[in-house]
């Protein structure tokens, strides 16, 4: 209800809502776990990586065929001349098992974050664009405040403007989706049962490549998000992610 | 006033009952259906036997891609060297004449057989990815004898759950469910790309599991043993690479 009755321009309305909470429960924990998994398969995946800092497409490749593009760090197998005359410490065993653990973990995670949001209207109310804030105007509007550092309003602090909303959408309902699926692309087992899973990607190297690259947009919207934070307000924003509240006499001083 | 506070109370006690005798069911039907791993213990356990229990109901007799001629990887890739040591290099030396392949455990004819035995059975032929845990991959068409068919000519007792494969290599081994163990694409491979199976990749003797990264594919057996439990071999986690952190089933 108070998603709804909240009016933008009325300011005092904001302050009435400093005991409501922005962020409900499941989101919170939801973020948190999320959090936490992401860097769990952050770093496993990277140390996954070096054991092979190559990268190719379609179905194979290996030391001896061309690769699209190669990372220039040192391996941490000697099958790939990487121009380093040394081996990294191989930690790909606990590295593999902790990838896949975190993976399930945040697949629940995500699968109870979706459903419950889709259940409670989260994404209609909280994410999904009006559409008048699609216009070319107010797009252009909301990237200029963005890189004029425009510290958001008070009535940011309770509701998304349209950039975030395209890019939690995006996050949410694209990169998370493609990264599972690329993943499971490159298992061989999965593959047996459908087989079109990575037959669509042209192969299980470029579903690997995919995965690389949809990690680089994920870390890129991380960084984002970190920053967008600490200019918002790492304190309050660390607060309403973590309690839930707002202090909105603060956030409008 | 304790009215709401308690019936919360209830309600998470019932739910928390509900809860935790439900996962007490599911791990008893899940040991009943075989999605239980032999390296479900230690705190990624939970990981291990979700990914064997998911694909062992999704991909229950799914056949691995196989690929036409024409994407056969040339040159093949070979990973690693041969082993060196004097045993390998005087069966080398033979042609692989005196290679045998034991057979024992759970089995009605315990047996061993030369790889010359194995090459006169029924062959099969497949143009399968080989992909290693590191993330490089190439395809190659094996031949081989299905690992069903030798199963057969030993005959396997109804307990049997798990083949177990030693090599000559103490360090490397491993074993299969029944599942993979009866699947018509695992082979015990002998050939490859039309040739005898290059000692590079594994020759004279190759396990070949395409439903799993190449680690699962083993080198240079030697001996099968049919069991019922593989908490005898090792430190019972089914394989030399849960030993080293990585995950028994490698299906992904």
């Amino acid at each position: 209800m108070a998603d709804s009755a909240w009016i933008p321009s009325i300011a005092p309305a904001v302050s009435t809502q400093t005991s409501a909470s922005r962020h409900t429960v499941l989101v919170r924990v939801t973020h948190w776990i999320t959090t936490l998994c992401f860097f769990a398969l952050l770093v496993t995946g990277i140390e996954i990586l070096i054991s092979h800092p190559r990268f190719y497409w379609g179905e194979v490749g290996n030391a001896l065929t061309p690769s699209l593009f190669d990372i220039p760090i040192p391996a941490s197998r000697g099958a790939v001349k990487t121009g380093y005359s040394f081996v990294l410490p191989d930690q790909n065993g606990w590295s593999r098992s902790l990838h896949f653990q975190a993976g399930w973990l945040m697949v629940f995670t995500g699968f109870l974050y979706v459903v419950s949001g889709l259940y409670a209207g989260h994404f209609r109310k909280t994410l999904l664009p009006a559409k008048s804030d699609l216009s070319r105007r107010v797009l252009w509007r909301e990237i200029g405040n963005h890189l004029r550092f425009k510290p958001p309003s008070a009535a940011e602090a309770w509701s998304y403007n349209i950039l975030q909303r395209l890019t939690y959408l995006l996050v949410i309902f694209v990169l998370f989706p493609l990264i599972i699926w690329t993943g499971l692309a490159m298992s061989p087992a999965f593959t047996s049962a459908f087989p079109a899973a990575v037959n669509v990607f042209g192969g299980q190297q470029s579903a690997r490549t995919i995965h690389f690259f949809v990690t680089l947009f994920l870390v890129l919207f991380l960084l984002v998000h970190i920053l967008m934070v600490c200019l918002a307000g790492f304190k309050s924003r660390m607060r309403a992610m973590i309690t839930g509240r707002v202090d909105a006499l603060k956030e409008q001083s | 006033m304790s009215n709401p506070s308690r019936r919360k109370l209830i309600t998470a006690g019932l739910a928390a009952t509900a809860g935790a005798s439900g996962i007490a069911v599911a791990a008893k039907l899940a040991d009943q259906y075989g999605l239980i791993p032999p390296d479900h213990g230690g705190i990624y356990g939970p990981g291990q036997t979700l990914t064997y229990a998911a694909h062992r109901l999704l991909t229950h007799n799914s056949l691995a891609r196989e690929f036409p001629r024409s994407q056969i990887s040339n040159p093949a890739y070979v990973n690693g060297k041969p082993p060196k040591d004097e045993v390998f290099t005087r069966l080398q030396a033979g042609g692989f004449a005196d290679w045998r392949l034991t057979v024992d455990g759970m089995v009605a004819r315990p047996a061993s057989f030369s790889v010359r035995e194995l090459k006169s059975y029924p062959s099969s032929t497949q143009i399968t990815h080989l992909a290693c845990e590191e993330g490089w991959s190439f395809i190659a068409e094996w031949t081989g004898v299905p690992l069903s068919h030798v199963l057969n000519l030993v005959g396997i007792l109804p307990q049997a759950k798990y083949v177990v494969f030693l090599t000559i290599q103490r360090r490397w081994w491993g074993s299969v469910d029944m599942e993979d163990a009866l699947h018509p694409q695992t082979l015990i491979t002998y050939g490859m790309n039309g040739g005898n199976l290059p000692a590079g990749n594994g020759g004279p003797l190759r396990l070949r599991v395409p439903r799993q990264l190449g680690y699962k594919s083993l080198k240079y057996i030697t001996h099968m043993t049919v069991t019922d439990s593989v908490k005898g071999f090792g430190k019972g986690l089914g394989a030399s690479s849960p030993e080293g952190g990585y995950a028994w089933y490698a299906g992904i």
